[in-house]
């Protein structure tokens, strides 16, 4: 039986919208898991159910009150950290990137590929050698030598943003030059305004990448009250085994719930750095 | 008319300074000539002692001596990394050295031309108009030197050295070996069978995380894209979560996820029949788990790419394809991947390399376990760099280790410039507007 060509386009459709919801429990299932955990009574992993019989608060209750935790104190250590460095690494980023886009000067070309060449080290090949020098600078155990490493690290991915530089025509400058305006006046007053997504972009990975940094912050930082989440988080997950579990959960999605939001509320910038990286190559 | 310039030139090239001094651009003659002097006392003191320390990586280590430590010792990898830093100075001190004799030669030109030179002043702001750039780039640059160059260059000296857990300074003196830690690696020895094996996997799972994903995100996206499927903003929106949430939170998560006693995964299995499957401990289960979670990590980066790929195909393209009554597998087939490809190919070659390098999924699901029986401290599941992390951190093998980071610094270069070869010869070619 050969079947009317509308009815072939039906099954089709509802093959796709078949696969599209499978796609779309998989991709959510993992954290409505977490989420639920998180409200379970008890402190196993096992649960009959998805959605747990009782629930309960007691395991965010006990985030901020039991002493032995410090969750409080790992989320400030880490949102201070974070800021910073995000704050001083993006300047520096944005900084090299329009010097290396905008500027034509000798070395430019042997800059760009240094560039390219350093980003193709494994990253923490170089952690002995940055641990001699923050305990030479007194800086190891610190959170100023982690934020150190992490801002001095950033330029190395300016990439992204040079290609964004590239795109904003330069007559916009070059009119403002002719009205007598200094470099300093252009990039403050034209050039930062205009790449808004760019920066956006930028920070919130940076953001990110530190928020949830394991490697380079297990290795700088030592002391238990300088500890952060994904330090804390890291521990409650391969030291005390499962034992509790929906401790973690709770903090697990403390953790994830700014992030994921910020993510999902700046999505459309994501989207354009992502993009944009990608033409670029 | 007298040669300024050459005068210039040469007294500049005698000591640093006495050239703008004979131009009479004194502010600026006496920064030069304080910096000289300055330089000269920092490198004989301390330029000797760092090529001696790189050269010898000390002489004395800290042993006892009639039963009392003696005040002073070598500290080998301190003295190489110190020295490092010196020789780094003294680089950029030759450099700003060649810049004072072109200064001087060519302020002396402007003399025999004009007549005259310019004050402090304005040479203040001629630096900070034409040499914006270098204004802008100078803390960029002392950072990267500082954390990132100089401890990579570190690095890459260590792979030629012994320094391993019986070689600690400053108890023990660290020396050079030449090749000896690569060939450890690559001939016949303890470390060559881990290294082998390892260096297969790492290949195959960059492979089968790059292949996945991207198809993975390409068939989400043609799903999305395809005509008469509804609220396509929605099903974007959704797919994109596994993105938003951080990674370490969701790959921890999923260490839980299949777990081989308790994870939930297993309970639902068993609901159909299916015994428990050890996710992570088993070997072959715990290739599998890295591969899917790596999808599932990477699928919506893939589908976003895509997407906006699928949006730059001009329509009239399958218009035509519809006149000549082609199949929807036919279009996919003529038109939409040749473009997706074309246009990512570049992209798909970078995340091979990256996936080369992935750490976080590796370390955070497995941390290369379940471990491997004839393995020098590896597990099934570990690549070239969580070997490295471990051989670092758990077995102080800092040469061997060193020696590893090169290697995937040469696998990875090799295929970023063969890319970067290819897209550009690409480009050149103009194959498609």
């Amino acid at each position: 039986m050969k079947l009317s060509h509308n009815s072939q386009q039906f099954i089709k459709l509802l093959l796709t919208y078949l696969l599209l919801i499978i796609i779309a429990v998989v991709s959510i299932y993992p954290a409505l898991w977490i989420v639920m955990s998180s409200f379970k009574v008890g402190d196993s992993l096992f649960s009959e159910h998805l959605i747990p019989d009782q629930l309960t608060t007691d395991h965010y209750v006990r985030l901020f009150t039991d002493d032995n935790l410090n969750y409080p104190l790992w989320y400030w250590n880490t949102f201070k950290i974070s800021l910073i460095s995000t704050v001083l690494g993006t300047s520096l980023t944005i900084i090299t990137a329009y010097a290396l886009s905008r500027f034509r000067f000798r070395g430019r070309q042997n800059i760009l590929t240094s560039m390219l060449i350093l980003g193709m080290f494994p990253g923490f090949m170089s952690m002995i050698a940055i641990y001699v020098l923050l305990i030479s600078a007194n800086l190891n155990d610190s959170h100023w030598g982690l934020i150190l490493v992490y801002a001095a690290g950033a330029p190395l991915g300016a990439f992204v943003a040079k290609g964004f530089f590239d795109t904003i025509p330069k007559a916009l400058e070059e009119a403002a030059t002719i009205d007598g305006a200094s470099h300093t006046r252009i990039f403050i007053g034209i050039v930062l305004p205009l790449s808004r997504p760019m920066i956006t972009y930028i920070a919130l990975t940076s953001f990110t990448g530190t928020f949830f940094d394991y490697i380079f912050s297990s290795f700088v930082l030592r002391s238990t009250d300088k500890k952060t989440l994904a330090m804390g988080l890291y521990e409650m997950v391969s030291q005390r085994s499962s034992t509790e579990f929906t401790t973690f959960a709770a903090g697990a999605v403390l953790a994830a719930i700014p992030i994921t939001l910020l993510f999902m509320f700046l999505q459309r910038f994501l989207v354009a750095g992502l993009t944009s990286g990608a033409t670029k190559g | 008319m007298q040669n300024y310039a050459r005068t210039a030139g040469i007294l500049s090239a005698v000591f640093m300074g006495l050239g703008q001094l004979y131009n009479r651009q004194i502010e600026k003659a006496l920064l030069f000539l304080c910096y000289n002097v300055f330089a000269w006392i920092m490198f004989s003191k301390y330029l000797p002692n760092a090529i001696w320390g790189i050269w010898t990586l000390g002489e004395h280590a800290r042993t006892m001596v009639k039963g009392k430590f003696p005040k002073e010792y070598d500290h080998s990898t301190n003295l190489l990394i110190i020295g490092l830093a010196v020789l780094i100075l003294f680089g950029f001190y030759l450099i700003s050295y060649i810049y004072n004799i072109k200064d001087a030669y060519e302020t002396g030109r402007e003399r025999e031309v004009y007549g005259s030179v310019k004050t402090f002043g304005q040479t203040i702001k001629n630096i900070l108009t034409y040499s914006f750039p270098f204004v802008l780039l100078t803390v960029p640059i002392i950072g990267v030197f500082i954390f990132t160059i100089l401890p990579l260059v570190f690095m890459i000296l260590l792979a030629f050295t012994n320094y391993d857990r019986n070689h600690i300074p400053p108890s023990k003196l660290v020396d050079w070996v030449g090749m000896d830690n690569f060939m450890n690696l690559v001939q016949l020895s303890t470390y060559s069978h881990t290294f082998y094996k390892i260096l297969l996997w790492t290949f195959i799972w960059a492979i089968a995380a790059t292949v996945t994903t991207y198809f993975g995100g390409m068939l989400v996206a043609l799903l999305i894209q395809q005509n008469g499927v509804r609220f396509k903003t929605f099903w974007r929106t959704l797919f994109i979560i596994p993105y938003a949430i951080p990674q370490l939170i969701s790959l921890l998560v999923m260490r839980n996820l299949f777990n081989g006693n308790f994870g939930p995964i297993n309970q639902y299995l068993a609901f159909f029949g299916i015994q428990n499957i050890d996710w992570l401990g088993d070997a072959f289960w715990a290739k599998m788990t890295v591969i899917f979670v790596n999808m599932w990590l990477g699928v919506p980066v893939s589908m976003v790419l895509i997407l906006g790929v699928l949006t730059t195909i001009p329509r009239d393209l399958y218009e035509a394809a519809d006149v000549d009554g082609a199949s929807d597998f036919q279009k996919f087939r003529a038109i939409t991947l040749p473009m997706i490809l074309f246009s990512t190919m570049p992209l798909l070659i970078m995340q091979f390399a990256g996936n080369i390098n992935n750490f976080n999924v590796i370390f955070l699901l497995t941390n290369g376990n379940p471990p491997c029986a004839d393995c020098q401290y590896a597990g099934e599941t570990d690549l070239l760099v969580t070997w490295l992390y471990k051989l670092t951190l758990d077995r102080q093998e800092y040469g061997l280790a060193s020696s590893v980071g090169i290697i995937i610094f040469i696998i990875i270069a090799t295929f970023s410039i063969w890319n970067y070869r290819r897209s550009k010869s690409f480009i050149e070619e103009d194959m498609i507007q």
